[in-house]
């Protein structure tokens, strides 16, 4: 796999936007009027958490581990600057946890809960699908425990194996009553996750691993919120759409450059929130483009790119000159040894990718089907 | 396993170890004379008379626990630097310092009896007999791995061990363990399972769950908590309100044992057994210590003090324990046990070397036993389309 450390290009993205329509992006390179600084992707989620806590006293952090930093470091300073009343440190207990988390923002505080990996967070599953997401709901409005965030780091990190490389992220796609958002970058991870911490519904909040240290980029240091469920086009094309999220897009990104030697433009688009996700950003470009690839690390076989795939194929189905196709993980536990092979690596889109200047494969495809 | 050669001698230097035990002398030692050694610390038990603190054991078994306890000693310290050399990856959690646990369980139960642990799992695969080279080869994720090359350090089993492995996830081998004593019982062979968890997972609710349905349906089911004080970074008084760990299962009986006293913890597991087949759970806390951190990544000094880690390994070392009950019981002198400890490296050093050439596994094993075999699972390329596979 292609070491992917990465300066990813600074997109300005205009906050209030009007939902709808693709969406062109002005890029800027500089910005004048923002003090911004270096910094990578742990660094930005704890710079977040930093404003998160300072603009809300009724704001609290805890998880596993959080009081000296987290594995991760994403916690780093907040217990001491906060005290350890607001950030403090839990048994191991992930069930415990998170019913703890909803119990506390029923009563109208911010929880900001840490899964220490999305691996484990299967004890919590049963409160957040039955607890967390249907509060507001059964109660006629009454209860809600929109203060909830769940932060977990999630996906392959080169050596993880079974239990520290899971994407689980499907498995909250199907409930409603919850959000799921999963940034790509630095820049990103401190908006969304200040956006999903302020959101008035509970939010599942996925962080690529492999990023923690690799991605670097640009932030500013100033309190800002990048919107949920707005798809961003970070990459503008004409002969087919690329749609992912998280740390797969810097591989779709290296797959859209090998297809654009081949004279394919590709279109690539950061869904960023996958429930509820932004349906008419990714519905205009595969009208323009007429061809949807979609990519995850998660297992094909019932991962969410079976859901854009659905939907996508609903509301666009005569203007699609190809199958909408998946590149994602086998359908096999996540391996350790042979991690190389299951995740789906810039080969295997740019397989697909090359499809678009070859009518054969094409003509093979829609056959198949 | 080999055991030193016993030499007779009418001159020796006996000292009684106020630390250690009453000893007994004994001017030449045959093998399996029984000896009886005193625990270190008298058994606190909860709900329950605590078993007498008069181990029998013999010179043997003695000398069988040194050998034992330096080869797991050896391995993990091998395991350490191949993982420092990139030769492992992932995840390794060592055991050194831990061992007394294995080694003194292995002693009082029989390969029927199983044993389900969490990932600290690399010296229970050897108490169970699990040779070095499985165990190499399976930390390298090489084919001749004793599961395949597929588990990793985290997932060690032995079936005909009754060895059920080797959890990654804290605490799930808890209900586990109490259905494996559950099937025990409807086949009335006789046989317990010793379910191992952490202080850690002392905290998670499946822990409960799987002693009420124990004490409810008197399983044979023993749970020990190997309490090495720490929760990968969090000492117990963080993390639990009772660290009383052995009091934790309120209705079911508990016994807490030093688990850094191979007699201790064999007297303590025979009881257990004993126990477990006429009434039912129990619970045994060890207490024990572990020298390495949580796992290869965590340096293991910024929780605690190096001055309390080398502070237990002067005072509580389990294999420096037996060594000196050797010496004062003049079953060896301290050089052949050198002698011993220097064939056991070797031995490791040999197996580490024959692993490093053993094979990965072949690429298709990425798709063998997801389901039973002829289930025939398909798999597709990347694009689901172009290849499409009947899997084995």
């Amino acid at each position: 796999m292609a070491s992917l450390l990465g300066r990813f290009c600074r997109k300005m993205v205009v906050p209030g936007s009007a939902h709808g329509g693709a969406r062109l992006v002005s890029t800027t390179t500089s910005c004048e009027s923002e003090t911004v600084k270096s910094l990578n992707l742990y660094s930005a989620i704890n710079q977040a958490l930093h404003i998160a806590l300072e603009t809300d006293p009724r704001s609290y952090v805890f998880g596993e581990d959080v009081g000296f930093g987290g594995v991760f470091r994403c916690t780093t300073g907040l217990a001491e600057r906060f005290g350890k009343n607001r950030v403090f440190n839990t048994p191991l207990c992930e069930q415990g946890i998170v019913g703890f988390g909803i119990g506390l923002a029923a009563m109208g505080n911010r929880a900001v809960v840490e899964i220490q990996f999305a691996d484990y967070i299967y004890p919590a599953f049963d409160q957040i699908v039955n607890e967390a997401a249907k509060f507001r709901y059964r109660s006629g409005n009454q209860f809600n425990c929109g203060g909830l965030t769940i932060r977990a780091p999630y996906g392959a990190v080169g050596h993880g194996g079974h239990y520290h490389s899971q994407s689980p992220e499907a498995f909250f796609c199907h409930v409603p009553g919850i959000k799921v958002v999963i940034p790509r970058s630095p820049r990103e991870a401190k908006g969304l996750l200040l956006s999903s911490i302020r959101d008035p519904n509970p939010v599942v909040f996925f962080e690529p691993k492999w990023l923690y240290r690799q991605a670097v980029e640009e932030v500013p240091e100033h309190d800002y919120m990048i919107p949920l469920s707005e798809a961003e086009v970070i990459r503008e094309g004409n002969d087919i759409t690329l749609v992912g999220w998280g740390a797969q897009l810097t591989v779709m990104e290296q797959a859209c450059l090998d297809a654009e030697k081949e004279g394919i433009s590709c279109e690539l688009i950061d869904l960023k929130t996958l429930l509820p996700w932004d349906k008419e950003t990714v519905e205009a470009s595969v009208k323009k483009t007429g061809r949807l690839l979609i990519s995850h690390e998660a297992p094909v076989t019932g991962g969410f790119g079976a859901e854009i795939s659905a939907t996508i194929l609903e509301r666009c189905f005569l203007k699609l000159e190809a199958p909408v196709s998946r590149v994602c993980g086998l359908d096999t536990p996540f391996p350790l040894v042979f991690e190389p092979f299951y995740m789906p690596t810039k080969n295997k889109a740019s397989f697909f990718c090359s499809s678009v200047s070859s009518p054969s494969k094409t003509h093979t495809f829609s056959c198949r089907h | 396993m080999a055991l030193s050669r016993l030499s007779s001698r009418s001159t020796t230097l006996l000292h009684p170890l106020a630390t250690t035990s009453l000893l007994r002398r004994r001017h030449i030692s045959t093998d399996t004379t029984p000896l009886t050694v005193e625990t270190s610390l008298p058994f606190t038990s909860h709900l329950i008379s605590p078993p007498s603190r008069s181990v029998s054991t013999s010179s043997q078994e003695l000398l069988s626990f040194f050998h034992d306890m330096a080869l797991m000693r050896r391995m993990e310290i091998a395991a350490d630097s191949l993982y420092k050399a990139k030769l492992i990856r992932g995840f390794c959690h060592l055991y050194d310092g831990q061992e007394a646990v294995a080694i003194g369980m292995e002693a009082a139960i029989t390969k029927k009896d199983a044993i389900i642990t969490s990932y600290r799992d690399h010296c229970t695969f050897l108490g169970r007999g699990g040779g070095l080279y499985e165990a190499f080869s399976e930390l390298m994720g090489r084919k001749t791995g004793c599961s395949n090359g597929k588990g990793g350090s985290m997932h060690f089993y032995k079936k005909d061990a009754s060895f059920y492995g080797g959890h990654g996830i804290v605490g799930a081998q808890a209900p586990l363990g109490c259905g494996l004593a559950f099937a025990q019982k409807y086949l009335k062979d006789e046989a317990v399972t010793f379910t191992l968890y952490g202080d850690g997972a002392a905290n998670q609710g499946q822990l409960f769950e799987a002693l009420n349905i124990a004490a409810l349906w008197d399983l044979p089911a023993v749970l020990v908590c190997e309490n090495n004080h720490y929760g990968m970074g969090t000492a117990e008084w963080r993390s639990a309100k009772s660290p009383a760990y052995f009091k934790r299962g309120d209705y079911v009986p508990g016994l807490k044992v030093d688990g850094m006293d191979a007699l201790a913890v064999k007297q303590a597991c025979k009881f257990a057994k004993e126990h477990a087949l006429k009434n039912g759970p129990i619970i045994l806390e060890m207490d024990t210590y572990r020298y390495h951190g949580h796992s290869m990544s965590d340096p293991g000094s910024t929780y605690r003090t190096r001055d309390e880690i080398s502070g237990v390994r002067q005072v509580r070392d389990p294999i420096d324990r037996v060594r000196k009950l050797i010496i004062s019981h003049d079953i060896a002198t301290e050089k052949e046990l050198k002698d011993m400890e220097k064939e056991v490296r070797k031995e490791v050093d040999e197996a580490v070397a024959q692993a490093k050439e053993s094979p990965i596994p072949e690429p298709s094993e990425l798709f063998t036993n997801i389901y039973v075999k002829g289930f025939g699972s398909e798999s597709f390329g990347a694009d689901r389309k172009e290849l499409r596979a009947t899997l084995p």
